[in-house]
């Protein structure tokens, strides 16, 4: 019997590019390609009603996805699939109120932050903070720490591209 | 709609990321990727100072090209600066470069760690958690050397935030997986467990999975932790769900934590004491009372959040296995969640009920649902949901339902999936032999497995069925008339033809009275398919033919016909021509009598598991395999047939797998039937002898080989690349042996390296009588395989075959050479390149005498130098490996070490090769 521990997490887009890598466990570059490149494959090939958990080499795949993005997380074979399905969700909420609506273009280009919230959420692949409040505090005490906030803010606007249609979409739009 | 940038957006950064997201091809991108890293690496070698801004959103840039799949090898400097830098965001990128990008450059590691160790003592709780995360994402062994002591401290410390608390326990959990040595739990344990009464959830959450990862590798330091996880868990559990605030997640109390202290108890037993036994007994209940209330949400979080608690309970009294009422509720609700609208609670259900399968206590309420199982392999659209269902099926299979089970499985088989047919093929034929109560039945099941999916089945299962019919005398007349019919059909599976060819050559004549399948209609039958089969199975039904002729005297004519034919005898394939020529002889020379011993019926096989078992084991490895438990049916009554068949005359049976892998040549002793009549058997057959290959290393003379028939001696003489070895063959018994023959054989890669000659000696070697034969060797260049001599002749009827593997070895064409030490030591220099070097440790395995080893040496081909060595105790020695195409000079040095009984012998030479070698051929010496 082991405990709860998430191997990776990724996130990935309908077109298979790649948005977010987490690794719980060390593995080669090399090998994180490989992974990335089989399971990108797997998942994208999978209907829409089919199930969220799939078998995958000895470990259990647990995705969702959310408008144009995959979330996808490795889990041990004993792990429990129902709460890694709600972990994910909690990480789409949490993007999701500290970006405002958030949409794939927000994680394309603040991938960052992204990191860092997953960061204040789950540590070592096991849920460090569940309380989405303190979470996002913790993320937002950061950000009062910073200079050159708005100034830098604004101009990014203009440099924009227009996206996929997709890509723009927020996650939660159903 | 543009993504708005919270906190401080990098200009520069988003116009690189728009640029590449407008690279309309991967070159584009590889270009404006290229012309980047020009960029930041002269800002980074450039005069001017960068400011931390600057710094930041360059290690930002060559984080992003990293994460785009680009190899990034330079920038790991600045990132650690970064670490330095008073600017919060500054230290969070240097942090995340360094957690995605790790680098094991030791150096760059003593930087980092003096960072991440400036922040830890920091006091300020945001740099803490920054570092606390950089440890607990990379996790190295050098981190936790470094800190391993000082984060279980910070975790009990009082005045720690607990937020960096949260940070220090799951840093710590990762530390111990890595590297649970350097993570000394000891005073902390109390402390840390002592955790889970904390006020503040987050902190229990975190403190949950670190106890849990702990209490798996030492239960008995953690024990307390069971009492204070039920307290916790029944107070969440009965709790109003608004009372954990914002830990309460749509409508369900703490799900997280939930799941975790479930899972940390699934680390112990029940609990002995009664109170805290009924408290969590309380708990479960509450929780599966909870699964029949009206949903409060009709959000999926709301269910999904409910439903993982309470799979994670179930797990748990699965794990307990104690409380039957529990069992029985559990599966009950995995029930009702097997015709739910959830696909996803459907897969969880099949799942879980598995586990439910194999526990005696609700084995039968599982094998209630076995409809509805049955019906979600036919409809479930998903084919990982249908796979959970074969799993299951095969779990609460018993003798009570298996005709049913392995029946659904089979109509299943029909139009499964194409990546699950192997798994159910071996299930159906596990079940249907386990199950078997009469044998015809399981006959009739492995057939149609075959007829069904003949791809599928691999070579353990139709073994396994000859095995199983050879064992069972009450079987083989049913076999023997199915098989027979099942080839009567047009087109059948090779694999159909194997089993049929073996089975009727077996037991054909069980049949032969029926004249619908006399001996010519059988034999008729079988080669009809001769044509269309692979090389393996022709030889296999070419076997049978020979079994056949003894079996039925009246076809031997059509047989002998048959393999009399060109497309057999002629046969461009050896193996099939081999057993043509040999099986067409037998019968032709062989009387009634020996073709009877000869061609006997198989003996039985001994008892052991199922080789099939073995392989679904290894394909599902064994946490995936519901346990088919003897003991867990035996409780429910169904007391199992034992399958221990009674095995007599079982002489040495060779294992199963190897006497039906016709491919391979018979080993001595091993196949009677191939022994008898190798003229032409492949020699490679025979064991080489080398017994005493070793000892002839460092002489010349002596016996080589020795059995009760025969004496092989040796005497051998070397110059320079030249050699010259004379084998004496002695007959030890009176009689003579007959079509003496002896050759040399050369392994593979050998032959250009040695130049054998060897002259042929008389084929009779009369009773008592010593012949001698001379070989003549030139070694051209240095060489490692031995040659091998094959010795065949016949004695009193029997052929025998022997092998053994001649003492030539490349210290053979030693010169010695005298020197002084001085030139020794040149030299010895002058070979000190790392590949010309080769040296062994290793224990003395006779007893270490000076005068011995000296004869060794001197025998090994080397001049013993005396005097060069400064250590009167080390033997060093010279000498010049002759070979045609150059000549190696050889150094050695050997050192013994009385008191451990150690020897440690260095080899010098040009030639990496030879150094090798003559190291091995020595160092087994002493």
């Amino acid at each position: 019997m082991s405990s709860f521990q998430m191997q990776f997490m990724l996130l990935f887009s309908r077109q298979g590019k790649l948005r977010l890598q987490k690794w719980y466990v060390p593995l080669s570059d090399k090998e994180k390609k490989k992974i990335t490149r089989e399971l990108v494959q797997t998942v994208l090939a999978r209907k829409p009603k089919m199930c969220s958990f799939l078998e995958w080499r000895d470990l259990k795949v647990v995705y969702k996805r959310y408008a144009s993005l995959y979330f996808c997380c490795a889990v041990e074979n004993q792990d429990n699939e129902l709460i890694t399905l709600e972990i994910i969700h909690r990480y789409v909420e949490l993007l999701d109120k500290y970006f405002g609506s958030v949409c794939e273009l927000d994680i394309i280009f603040n991938f960052e932050k992204a990191y860092f919230i997953l960061d204040e959420f789950l540590l070592g692949g096991e849920a460090q903070e569940t309380s989405k409040k303190n979470v996002l505090k913790a993320i937002e005490q950061a950000d009062l720490l910073q200079e050159n906030v708005d100034f830098q803010t604004r101009l990014f606007a203009g440099v924009m591209v227009p996206g996929l249609a997709s890509e723009s979409s927020g996650l939660f739009q159903n | 709609m543009p993504a708005v940038s919270k906190g401080d957006g990098m200009r520069g950064l988003a116009v690189f990321i728009s640029d590449i997201r407008n690279c309309k091809s991967k070159e584009a991108e590889i270009k404006r990727i290229n012309k980047e890293l020009a960029n930041i690496r002269s800002k980074f070698k450039g005069d001017k100072a960068l400011d931390g801004y600057s710094k930041k959103k360059y290690v930002c840039k060559l984080l992003f090209i990293f994460l785009l799949g680009h190899d990034i090898d330079f920038g790991h400097m600045e990132a650690v600066n970064l670490l330095s830098s008073n600017k919060y965001t500054e230290k969070q990128i240097g942090y995340l470069f360094i957690s995605v990008l790790v680098n094991s450059n030791s150096d760059l590691i003593r930087l980092i760690n003096n960072g991440i160790k400036n922040d830890l003592n920091s006091r300020n709780p945001t740099f803490m958690n920054l570092a606390l995360h950089c440890i607990a994402n990379v996790g190295s062994r050098e981190m936790a050397e470094a800190f391993a002591s000082d984060i279980p401290r910070i975790l009990v410390a009082g005045d720690t935030m607990d937020s960096v608390k949260q940070s220090a326990a799951l840093c710590l959990l990762r530390l111990n997986r890595t590297s649970p040595d350097l993570v000394p739990m000891g005073e902390w344990t109390a402390r840390v467990v002592h955790l889970l009464n904390d006020q503040h959830l987050g902190v229990v959450t975190a403190a949950t999975s670190l106890i849990t990862t702990l209490a798996q590798k030492s239960p008995d330091d953690f024990k307390t932790s069971v009492a204070l996880s039920v307290a916790r868990l029944s107070r969440i559990v009965t709790s109003a769900s608004i009372d954990l605030q914002d830990y309460t997640y749509y409508f369900v109390a703490a799900p997280w934590l939930s799941v975790k202290l479930l899972r940390l108890l699934q680390c112990y037993p029940p609990p002995e004491d009664a109170s805290l036994r009924s408290r969590l007994t309380e708990c479960l209940e509450t929780i599966l009372n909870k699964a029949q209330e009206p949903p409060k949400s009709k959000k999926v979080q709301h269910s999904n959040a409910k439903n993982a608690v309470l799979f994670e309970a179930i797990s748990l009294i699965i794990h307990h296995d104690s409380e039957p009422t529990l069992l029985v509720r559990a599966c009950n609700q995995l029930g009702q969640f097997l015709q739910h609208r959830e696909t996803n609670l459907r897969y969880l259900a099949l799942e879980s009920m598995c586990m439910l399968a194999s526990s005696e206590f609700s084995h039968e309420a599982v094998k209630t649902h076995m409809e509805t199982v049955i019906n979600a392999l036919k409809t479930e659209r998903d084919v990982s949901v249908r796979q959970r269902a074969v799993d299951l099926l095969y779990a609460m299979c018993d003798r009570s339902n298996a005709k049913q089970i392995v029946a659904e499985m089979l109509t299943y088989l029909e139009n499964a999936d194409y990546s699950i047919r192997e798994e159910i093929v071996l299930k159906v034929a596990i079940l249907a032999e386990k199950y078997a109560v009469d044998y015809t039945w399981y006959v009739d099941t492995i057939l149609n497995l075959i007829r069904i999916a003949g791809d599928y089945v691999s070579e353990e299962v139709w073994y396994r069925v000859i095995q199983i019919v050879i064992n069972r005398d009450d079987v083989q007349g049913y076999a023997a008339k199915t098989v027979f019919e099942a080839l009567q059909a047009p087109a059948c599976h090779e694999n159909l033809v194997k089993v049929g060819g073996y089975i009727l050559g077996e037991f054909g004549n069980l049949i032969a009275g029926d004249s619908r399948s006399s001996p010519l209609v059988q034999f008729n039958l079988l080669h009809s398919k001769f044509h269309l089969c692979s090389v393996p199975t022709r030889a296999l039904l070419l076997s049978a033919y020979i079994k056949f002729i003894n079996l039925f005297p009246e076809v031997k004519i059509t047989i002998q016909d048959v393999l009399r034919s060109d497309s057999q005898l002629r046969n461009a394939d050896v193996e099939l021509q081999q057993r043509a020529v040999e099986y067409l002889r037998l019968s032709c020379i062989a009387s009634t009598d020996i073709l009877a011993t000869v061609l006997e019926e198989m003996p039985p096989f001994p008892e052991r598991e199922s080789s099939i078992l073995a392989k679904l084991k290894k394909k599902k490895g064994r946490g995936n395999l519901p346990v088919i438990d003897d003991t867990r049916r035996n409780v429910n009554g169904n007391v199992e047939h034992a399958e221990k068949t009674e095995a007599p005359n079982q002489v040495s049976t060779p294992s199963f797998t190897d006497l039906l892998n016709l491919n391979s040549a018979p080993g001595p002793g091993g196949n009677l039937l191939v022994d008898v009549f190798s003229d032409n058997a492949a020699l490679s057959s025979t064991d080489v002898c080398e017994e005493n290959f070793s000892r002839f290393v460092c002489k010349n003379n002596g016996v080589i080989f020795e059995n009760q028939l025969l004496q092989i001696g040796l005497k051998s003489e070397y110059r320079q690349n030249l050699g010259r070895m004379y084998v004496f063959y002695g007959n030890k018994t009176s009689t003579q042996f007959l079509s003496f023959t002896s050759s040399l054989s050369v392994l593979d890669s050998f032959s250009p390296q040695l130049n054998m000659h060897v002259k042929t000696v008389d084929p009779v070697i009369e009773g008592g009588a010593q012949v001698q034969q001379i070989l003549n060797m030139e070694c051209v260049s240095d060489f490692t395989e031995a040659p091998v001599l094959k010795v065949q002749f016949r004695y009193g009827g029997m052929l025998q075959n022997l092998a053994v593997k001649l003492p030539v070895m490349l210290n053979k064409f030693f010169q010695p050479t005298e020197m002084t030490s001085q030139d020794f030591f040149q030299r010895w220099k002058q070979l000190g390149a790392p590949e010309q070097e080769v040296q062994k440790i290793f224990k003395a395995k006779l007893p270490m005498d000076t005068e011995v080893t000296k004869a060794k040496i001197i025998g090994f081909g080397v001049a013993l130098l005396d005097r060069v060595d400064p250590n009167p105790e080390n033997f060093v020695g010279a000498g010049v490996i002759h070979t045609k195409s150059i000549q190696v000079g050889c150094l050695l040095r050997l050192e013994p070490n009385a008191q451990a009984q150690m020897y440690r012998l260095t080899l010098r030479t040009s030639r990496e090769s030879v150094s090798r070698r003559l190291c091995d051929l020595l160092s087994e010496q002493f």
